[in-house]
């Protein structure tokens, strides 16, 4: 058994997932929410902004290089040496304290956000009551009587209070999902609208009614479930605003992974660059295979073969050409004859057999396994109490015969780090638990799956960062490139705008179908 | 020198044949305004419904008379082929009480031109 199959690793489930509605575009919006969870076991993705406004998307470092502006190149590069077992690489490093300083700052703003939130959500909800009590606390014996029509105009201040708090609830008291860099403009328009709002009617309500004490209650009654309608009518704005104005997809994205170019298409609406960032991110949790450094060494050893061998000797002179030196070791390289892409061919052939091979190994071992177990029916298991297992143990039983198979086949398709032998054995256990057939337990060793399928530690991915042209706050256009950037690898995001269909319509009568034979007959005569 | 398409008109003359009860001509036709003219391998336009020929029995009436595989045939004893049925094609040419048809054919032939004794 290697040590990769003796590690032990912690099946951090990712459940919390699944309690989360389907909506395309679901946001964090937390401000409302009062009780705040500790965001340790979270899985938060923090999203950190770069806008360079000056510099190109796709930086000509190169170029800057071969012109002599970096003068200071001695002092800030960095030589990564070799690390040993027992030392933290310097990416590690920088990984570890860059996880601490964002969480520190991103926490703070979150905070202030919600305080903020919270505090003008319960004045406004407060303030129609208030409108109501005060003229009664002030100067009760001043008031007019105001009978049957006060006490319906009450009820109905009542339930449009409780509608208009279950419709808060609803839309924005959600679990946040992610950090974004920069403030939502739409809710942060919201917010603002509604503090201008409620303040212009505090004002009136001020000089006029209470300078005034205005004797008129049901004048004042009114005025508090106007306020109410009105509040209602801002929230039917916000639901318009926040979601559905997204739901009609407008664009069309396009997501190609920098290090092996695999690709998808998602469909979004008018959303800003930052949240089509996290729905991008949201997406390639599931959709993308994982990222499997393993996969890429091949094609880095093939061109480092290419351009090794290749020296530069200037017999001109002392004169520094660098870019005349690079452009005649591109010419020379690709003039030379090797048999590079004769090795490739059949070295990827070779390879699949090999993996075909191992994997025909694999299916017939799992497969006899999967025949020493039966499930025991209720009555049976009366009837033999000594031989009885729970799936754990069946698990345990069986798992020596296909180890060595999988093991191999793990091997030979570099999977082998993302499975741990515990791990394994838990999904063999469930698999056995629910009944399921070899090929179902190894669908999941067989092909590389999505990030989401592995242990947390194996992602290589967690932390983001938005780079972007244009402004993270505006919204989605055609030709828009933006790139998200992990330690690892990026993805670069290109949008295209779906093209505007001209439909027209045709009516074909049924009865207009008909047909002749085609003839070509000879006769002799 | 290159090669051009030519077409001639000719006139040929068949002597039916007596065979058993019947009179032949000895060849087959194809074509028609009732048949498809694009499954036609001899006519030059596609869209021609004429009357061609398609096969010459060897030895027979036909040949002797100098009929050839390809050949448009445009009237026959005066009557005109070019717009008439398969069917109507077949009766004109099968008159029991005829033994002479005199058939007006078209060919294509290659030919090569005549160009250098032109020039020189």
């Amino acid at each position: 058994m290697s040590t990769a199959m003796d590690t032990e690793s912690t099946y951090s489930g990712y459940s919390h997932y699944s309690g989360h509605s389907k909506k395309a575009h679901r946001q964090g919006r937390d401000r409302h929410k009062s009780p705040r969870s500790k965001d340790g076991s979270r899985s938060e993705k923090s999203v950190t902004i770069q806008t360079p406004p000056a510099e190109p998307l796709l930086g000509n470092d190169a170029s800057r290089a071969e012109e002599g502006q970096d003068d200071n190149w001695g002092e800030t590069t960095t030589a990564i040496t070799g690390t040993s077992e027992h030392s933290i690489s310097q990416e590690d490093i920088a990984r570890i304290s860059k996880d601490l300083e964002d969480s520190v700052g991103l926490d703070c703003k979150r905070y202030l956000g919600l305080t903020v939130a919270a505090v003008l959500g319960l004045l406004v909800f407060l303030t129609p009551i208030a409108f109501i009590l005060l003229p009664q606390i002030l100067w009760r014996d001043d008031l007019e009587p105001c009978g049957t029509v006060c006490e319906g105009l009450f009820i109905s201040v009542a339930f449009k209070l409780l509608i208009l708090l279950i419709g808060t609830w609803a839309l924005f008291f959600r679990q946040p999902k992610a950090d974004i860099p920069r403030v939502f403009v739409f809710r942060a328009l919201l917010l603002v609208l509604i503090f201008l709002f409620v303040f212009s009617y505090w004002l009136f309500y001020g000089v006029r009614i209470l300078d005034s004490k205005d004797t008129n209650y049901q004048g004042i009654v009114q005025y508090a479930v106007s306020l109410v309608d009105a509040l209602l009518f801002i929230h039917y704005l916000a639901i318009v605003l926040l979601e559905l104005r997204q739901l009609q997809p407008m664009f069309t994205v396009k997501v190609v992974r920098s290090t092996d170019g695999e690709s998808r298409y998602y469909s979004l609406g008018h959303l800003s660059i930052q949240r089509a960032a996290l729905v991008v991110l949201e997406n390639y949790y599931k959709d993308f295979t994982v990222y499997n450094p393993a996969l890429l060494t091949a094609s880095k050893s093939r061109a480092a073969k290419h351009m090794a061998g290749l020296k530069v000797y200037n017999v001109d002179g002392p004169g520094n050409n660098a870019s005349g030196q690079s452009r005649a070791m591109i010419a020379a390289a690709a003039r030379r004859r090797d048999s590079s892409h004769n090795e490739l061919y059949y070295e990827e052939a070779d390879h699949e057999r090999r993996v075909k091979k191992r994997r025909a190994r694999l299916v017939v071992a799992v497969e006899e396994a999967f025949t020493h177990i039966k499930r025991l029916q209720a009555e049976e298991q009366q009837k033999a109490p000594g031989e009885m297992m729970d799936p754990r143990e069946a698990a345990q039983a069986i798992f020596p015969s296909m180890a060595r198979a999988l093991q191999k086949y793990l091997r030979t398709t570099r999977q082998q780090q993302y499975h741990s032998m515990e791990s394994i054995l838990q999904h063999l256990s469930f698999c056995i638990t629910n009944n399921m057939t070899p090929k179902a337990f190894l669908e999941r060793y067989l092909n590389p799956g999505p990030t989401l399928q592995y242990d947390r530690d194996r992602w290589f991915s967690k932390q983001w960062t938005l780079v972007s042209e244009e402004a993270v706050t505006s919204g989605l256009q055609d030709g828009i490139v933006f790139v998200l950037k992990c330690l690892d690898f990026s993805l670069v995001v290109n949008v295209k705008k779906i093209p505007f269909i001209k439909l027209s319509e045709e009516f074909i009568d049924p009865k207009s179908h008909k047909f002749v034979l085609r003839l070509q007959s000879e006769t002799s005569v | 020198s290159y090669f051009i398409f030519l077409s001639f008109q000719q006139r040929i003359e068949i002597h039916k044949l007596r065979q058993g009860d019947n009179l032949i001509l000895g060849f087959s036709i194809g074509g028609g305004i009732d048949q498809d003219p694009t499954q036609n391998p001899f006519s030059e336009d596609k869209t021609d419904k004429g009357i061609y020929v398609t096969r010459v029995t060897e030895g027979g009436p036909a040949e002797v008379a100098g009929l050839q595989i390809g050949d448009k045939i445009m009237q026959v004893n005066g009557w005109d082929m070019t717009m008439v049925t398969h069917d109507q094609a077949r009766k004109r040419l099968t008159k029991r009480n005829e033994e002479v048809v005199r058939l007006l054919v078209t060919r294509q032939s290659l030919q090569k031109a005549v160009q250098q004794s032109m020039m020189s």
